[in-house]
């Protein structure tokens, strides 16, 4: 063992950082409050550099020890720490976005009247994100799943002053509930058949059972338990609804929470498991099925937002979905790599959407955008960038990744390639019409007014034209744009995939032949994301006048998914309104009012009834105690004697 | 030889009108005296058992029970007084105060 990387200090400093602007942040100047968010959520991302670069000396796993919990029976639940290629792998992403998020945050939040509690928030997040990566066991994880939710919860609904802001923390709260639900089960069936959570342990046992290929088992029941688990994290059909609400946040959480790290949880655990989901093909199937659709249908209604934020929030489901497709077809290393990039571009698309809505004054809604490019030129070549990376453009990292993924996803069947490959060209379509949009013809909007008409009151320094951010908020969308570029790199020749080898096992040897098809089949994806450009490119430039005509000729359809299939609502009907209601009529007016409340207030009453009489026996009168003491003695002997004259 | 029974008996008339006694009357002094009355009859029986059973123990309760008496009825004529003195009465209906 080597004893001395100290792992949980990664999590600890940042924790540290939360208390220290939590408690005291209030009184200090916001200096001194970004000294410390930085200082120490930049400290975890140098000791977690710092552990990388140390990895190769590690051996793999990596298992630390800190402290005991649970020890009941046979059954030990530590605080343990565990680091692996796959940890490595999301540790440095966390890390590293989450730190250049906080760089970005400064600029972005500095007129913000709560700016230390949204840092305090921020480096919360940062420990349980953190924790949740690192854990040994399912427990210590399920910690970090939980905190994650708790301060996505609390950063969705940070100006919590706005009616809409504090539902959609409660939505995201309450719909990340039911996914945690099934986690939860899956984890008391773990400990019930294999009497551990150890991810050791458990997979070591898992290890030897046969895959249940005849038909559903166990290891089905908890695949499908734990998918439950990632699909209400990772918003995936059908838990997809929240994440869209959560644009409600402020811009910078929903770059690190809702796009590039607490999102892809989700693909974490279910890659964790994935000696679990080996073993359990149907519940991989479910998955693939599940990552597909909701790739799909998540694309298509980003093509109708009008919100950059929605549209956006939309692709973040989406691109959860190609990951979990990766899972299903069981590439878990294509899987991981898209999580990655998607970490990279995503980060950077949702920072680079937070300038533009910063240079414009708080406006959100695309349709009062246009013509930016001039404006704030440094958003404009990023934010080109990413869109770029999305759209799958080689050689620019997310075409490494989505192609990894369409290619293993065709080996196990064509149907999934066939919809992963129709995403991915509405995915160039809706990203390049984002930036047309946006950034290209007239500007639409208003001149912003002295102070600023934002919906969000974030952005009071309104100024007569769109500005460009500060240096504090472009540099991190320049290292993002860098590492969106190169970042694929890492996949050229399975590198990736053979580094992450030990975690998910030696990728088969693909035989040379296919070696045609990979190609013709990436070929036909660029083609793809191509055609995507042109045909937003011709919508969106040349004839602007084509999408209304488009939209009236479809419909009723147009507005099926302008209102996102009625999702929400059929939601509301069925699971919300019934649940009102039964509370409502059942539980309040009967269950509450005539039984609970009836119990506990007669029981009041009837106390009071008996002591009413008995309080006459109690009068003060010395000789009516007298009277009844001799009363008594009198029964007491009359009793003994009729004892005795029985006994006779 | 007078049989046990008798003194048992006149010690319980004893101790009855004892209580009688401390029921009905109102007077304090009278009351003080029900309650001498019912020691005494409890004495009686307790001599009667001791020279029946030729067991010592029942007259040096008797001893002991006299003993208390009397101090009880020192600190009980005084208590009496002292009442007296300030509700110039001594009936213990009008006595239903435990403060003076």
């Amino acid at each position: 063992m080597n004893a001395d990387v100290n792992l949980w200090l990664i999590p600890v400093l940042p924790l540290a950082g939360a208390a220290i602007n939590g408690f005291l942040g209030k009184k200090s100047s916001r200096q001194a409050v970004t000294t410390v968010a930085l200082s120490f959520s930049g400290a975890a991302f140098a000791m977690a550099l710092w552990v990388a670069a140390r990895f190769s000396s590690l051996s793999v796993p990596y298992q630390e020890f800190f402290a005991h919990w649970i020890r009941s029976g046979g059954f030990h639940a530590d605080f343990a720490f565990y680091l692996d290629p796959l940890s490595l792998v999301m540790l440095l992403v966390v890390t590293g976005v989450g730190f250049l998020i906080h760089i970005y945050s400064v600029g972005y939040m500095w007129d913000d009247p709560s700016y230390s509690r949204f840092f305090a928030y921020l480096n919360l997040f940062m420990f349980f994100m953190l924790t949740l990566v690192l854990a040994g066991n399912y427990l210590v994880m399920f910690i970090g799943w939980e905190g994650v939710g708790l301060a996505s919860y609390l950063l969705i609904g940070f100006w919590f002053t706005k009616d809409s802001a504090a539902s959609a923390g409660k939505k995201a709260f309450i719909v990340n509930r039911v996914g945690d639900f099934g986690f939860l089960i899956a984890l008391f069936l773990l400990i019930k058949h294999f009497g551990s959570l150890n991810f050791e342990q458990v997979f070591g046992a898992v290890t030897g059972l046969p895959a249940e290929t005849a038909g559903a088992g166990l290891l089905t029941t908890i695949g499908i338990l734990l998918l439950v688990g990632a699909c209400g994290k990772s918003a995936q059909i059908p838990l997809y609804i929240w994440l869209p609400d959560a644009m409600e946040g402020p811009t910078p959480v929903s770059a690190l929470i809702h796009a590039a790290t607490m999102v892809t949880a989700g693909v974490y655990m279910v890659s964790r498991s994935h000696v679990i989901f080996e073993r359990a093909p149907i519940a991989l199937t479910v998955g693939a099925i599940i990552g597909t659709l909701t790739a799909f249908f998540a694309a298509t209604i980003g093509i109708v937002q009008t919100d950059i934020k929605k549209v956006l929030a939309y692709s973040t489901v989406s691109q959860l979905g190609y990951m979990f497709m990766a899972c299903g077809v069981g590439a878990f290393s294509a899987g991981i790599f898209h999580l990655m990039t998607h970490a990279f571009f995503k980060g950077l698309l949702f920072l680079a959407a937070g300038s533009v809505i910063h240079a414009v004054g708080g406006e959100q809604d695309m349709r009062k955008m246009g013509g930016l490019k001039a404006f704030i030129p440094w958003t404009f070549i990023t934010m080109g960038i990413a869109t770029l990376t999305i759209a799958g453009i080689p050689p620019l990292a997310g075409f490494w990744s989505k192609d990894e993924i369409l290619w293993k996803a065709y080996q196990v069947s064509w149907v999934y390639w066939l919809i992963g490959l129709i995403t991915a060209f509405i995915t160039s379509f809706y990203m390049f019409r984002l930036l047309y949009l946006t950034f290209f013809g007239d500007y639409r909007g208003a001149q912003v007014d002295a102070h600023g008409h934002g919906s969000h009151d974030r952005d009071a320094h309104g100024h007569g034209e769109p500005h460009e951010s500060p240096m504090v908020m472009l540099v991190p969308l320049m290292i993002l744009a860098a590492l969106s570029l190169v970042g694929g790199l890492v996949g050229i020749g399975n590198r990736f995939e053979h580094f992450l080898a030990p975690v998910f096992g030696t990728p088969e040897a693909v035989e040379a032949a296919s070696h045609g098809t990979e190609m013709l089949l990436m070929g036909v994806s660029v083609a793809v994301a191509l055609l995507g450009w042109w045909f937003a490119h011709l919508l969106y430039c040349s004839r602007p006048e084509l999408p209304q005509k488009i939209a009236d000729s479809l419909g009723g359809f147009y507005q099926t998914v302008v209102h996102k299939y009625y999702v929400d609502e059929i939601y509301a009907a069925v699971f919300v309104k019934p649940l009102i209601e039964g509370s409502t009529r059942i539980l309040w007016q009967d269950v509450d009012r005539k039984i609970i409340d009836a119990a506990v207030n007669d029981a009041g009453d009837g106390a009071r009834h008996v002591s009413d009489e008995a309080r006459h026996m109690q009068s003060g009168n010395i000789r009516s105690y007298a009277g009844w003491i001799a009363a008594g003695s009198a029964a007491v002997i009359a009793f003994m004697i009729g004892m005795w004259m029985e006994g006779r | 030889m007078v049989p046990l029974s008798y003194y048992l008996l006149l010690g319980g008339f004893l101790f009855a009108c004892g209580v009688g006694g401390f029921l009905i009357k109102r007077n304090i002094i009278t009351i003080f005296m029900s309650i001498e009355l019912m020691l005494n009859g409890v004495n009686l029986s307790f001599v009667a058992f001791a020279a029946h059973w030729h067991a010592l123990a029942g007259q040096i309760f008797v001893f002991f029970v006299m003993v208390v008496a009397a101090a009880e009825s020192a600190v009980g004529l005084a208590i009496i007084i002292a009442v007296y003195r300030t509700r110039e009465t001594l009936n213990v209906d009008q006595v239903n105060l435990l403060k003076l």
